[in-house]
């Protein structure tokens, strides 16, 4: 049970219940379609970049708590960074999920608001889940636009 | 209720002894995340009784060389073993000959076995395939793809909301260009008993073909080809408690005969020159190259297994822990039942409002029970009930009320987390 709320913490199951900028935005220039056929997570992340800065980030879709709360999260955190910003974020949430060791400590107190998932790194079917809406990210940044992104 | 005409069926069935056959299983002793395992998800592969370990295994030590090739000793004994693994099978699904049981790597190869040398030859542009809308991918896909190799047109029998096979719908759909009518014997993703009997007669009054998909019912009802009257049934050896690999192709001998071979290789001929192939006879004309020795003598082993304790048993235990969990899930707020028809065998799939099934495999999975959660490879079912997944308990012989009682205390653990 103890472990189940490493992995269910209560951010993780606000987020999932409330997804922040769950929104089809009016305005995006960058877009990406994340699917995970496994356990049928789907999303679609908006993204305004201008200047080589997300100035805004919304998402829509469905998919399991680890999933949307990864995705809610990464939104709130990747806000008005640059691109090689959140290209370290995720460089960084990827190597606290799947890395041989936990990297010891956050880079930067940004980076923070990461650490409530890492507990899914003891679930190596869940990993998939949390980091889709990141791949996906690096879709959308992807000047080539590609339109579905798939992590099975 | 899970099926009265089913439960009646079977209510003078004596009960089992389950605490006995669970000793069979080697694997149920064992602890997983420090919880007593509760195997939830035979309807994806069912465990294995000592008696189908012991087979392969005295297979291996004892009577293994290459079949039907040596003029040795122990490779007439391995034909022999093999043989005979093909003889149960045939008595097991009570067809007329042995010739009939056609050994294939599954359920999956089955079916496209039949797609691609009954429809190739004989399924014609513009003929029509009538499939159902609660098949499992691997009786859609072959059908698509024969569909791109021929033009053939296919039609989709609808389900109702408790997931039941609509009869009235699939007469209609019915005509004189239906060459062939595939449809499950039961579902995998609802548990639904589909009207067989009643499906034959309509599509062999048209002229038309009926292969069952026999994958999820072989484990829970007993099966006679020759009453059914259907023309092929496919199935896996190991959703039957045998291995995998190995699974079944029964086909009626005429229409086989009529078949071309499915892959080239060796055991399918007679004689090959250059010039010229002439194939074997049925059933070695579709078991190309060195078969699953192993695997066939396993099935065998499996299929004297469940013999002995009797299907008919078997269904009526677990018609029994089925209506139990149908009843007790009842206390789970919100809990929504996919597949709801009046004839189910050994299947609870599920869905809890605001919880994805993925997080609840994880929480059930930490204390020890294993569900299956997703699409269960039948995206259409889950488009129909319009949900992107559900969680699945299937049922197997050794399955008791007191894991259903886990499984009841793990969903209220779900709600707790999930509030
Ligand atoms: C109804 C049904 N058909 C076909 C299959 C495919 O069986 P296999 O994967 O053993 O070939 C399954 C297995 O999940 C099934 O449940």
């Amino acid at each position: 049970m103890d472990d189940l709320r490493e992995l269910y913490q209560e951010v993780i199951l606000d987020h999932s219940k409330r997804p922040r900028n769950f929104r089809r935005p009016p305005t995006s220039n960058r877009q990406a379609k994340g699917h995970n056929p496994l356990c049928g997570d789907r999303l679609t992340l908006y993204l305004q970049v201008e200047d080589g800065r997300v100035a805004d980030v919304a998402f829509e879709g469905s998919g399991c708590a680890i999933s949307v709360a990864s995705a809610s999260l990464m939104t709130e955190m990747v806000k008005g960074k640059t691109i090689g910003e959140a290209e370290t974020m995720f460089h960084y949430f990827h190597e606290l999920l799947t890395g041989k060791s936990a990297p010891s400590a956050a880079p930067g107190p940004e980076f923070e608001k990461l650490s409530v998932l890492a507990g899914v790194r003891d679930y190596p079917v869940r990993v998939k889940c949390a980091t889709l809406p990141w791949h996906t990210l690096t879709a959308a940044l992807d000047a080539k636009p590609r339109d579905e992104i798939r992590t099975e | 209720m899970t099926g009265a005409q089913r439960t009646d069926r079977h209510h003078n069935q004596p009960p089992l002894d389950v605490n006995r056959i669970r000793q069979d299983f080697p694997i149920l002793s064992r602890l997983v995340h420090g919880k007593k395992l509760v195997f939830l998800d035979s309807g994806a592969s069912a465990q294995k009784p000592r008696a189908v370990i012991d087979a392969i295994k005295n297979c291996y030590e004892n009577e293994y060389a290459n079949i039907h090739r040596g003029v040795y000793y122990l490779s007439q004994v391995a034909t022999e073993a093999f043989e005979e693994a093909r003889r149960k099978v045939q008595r097991f699904l009570n067809a007329a000959e042995s010739r009939e049981i056609i050994f294939v790597r599954g359920g999956t190869e089955a079916i496209n076995l039949v797609a691609q040398t009954y429809g190739r030859k004989f399924i014609k542009d513009g003929d029509e395939v009538v499939i159902s809308a609660m098949e499992h991918h691997a009786n859609i896909v072959p059908w698509q793809m024969l569909r791109e190799q021929t033009g053939l047109v296919l039609k989709v029998v609808p389900i109702n909301d408790d997931g039941e096979f609509m009869l009235e719908e699939y007469e209609k759909l019915l005509s004189p260009r239906t060459k062939l009518v595939a449809v499950t014997h039961v579902s995998n993703a609802l548990g639904t008993i589909t009207p067989v009997r009643e499906i034959i007669r309509l599509a062999h009054a048209k002229g038309a073909l009926v292969l069952l998909d026999g994958c999820q019912a072989v484990p829970h009802t007993p099966i006679d080809v020759q009453e059914l009257d259907c023309d092929f049934y496919a199935f896996s050896a190991h959703k039957l408690y045998g291995p995998s690999g190995i699974g079944i192709l029964y086909g009626k001998a005429q229409i086989l005969e009529a078949m071309p071979p499915y892959q080239g290789g060796g055991d399918m001929i007679v004689s090959v020159t250059f010039e010229h192939t002439e194939y074997n006879g049925i059933p070695h004309k579709f078991e190309a190259g060195t078969p699953h020795i192993s695997g066939a003598v396993g099935l065998g082993a499996a299929i004297d297994y469940v013999t002995a304790i009797g299907l008919d048993r078997i269904a009526a235990h677990e018609d029994r822990v089925l209506h139990y969990a149908t009843e007790r899930v009842k206390e789970i707020k919100g809990l929504r039942l996919i597949g709801t028809a009046k004839e189910k065998a050994g299947i609870l799939s599920f869905t809890l409002p605001n919880v994805h099934p993925h997080d609840i495999g994880t929480i059930l999975d930490k204390q020890g029970i294993a569900v299956r959660v997703g699409h269960h490879c039948a995206q259409p079912v889950m488009d129909r009930f319009d949900v992107p997944a559900t969680a699945r308990a299937s049922l197997a012989v050794y399955n008791t009320n007191e894991e259903i009682d886990a499984l009841i205390a793990g969903l209220h653990k779900v709600r707790e987390i999930f509030g």
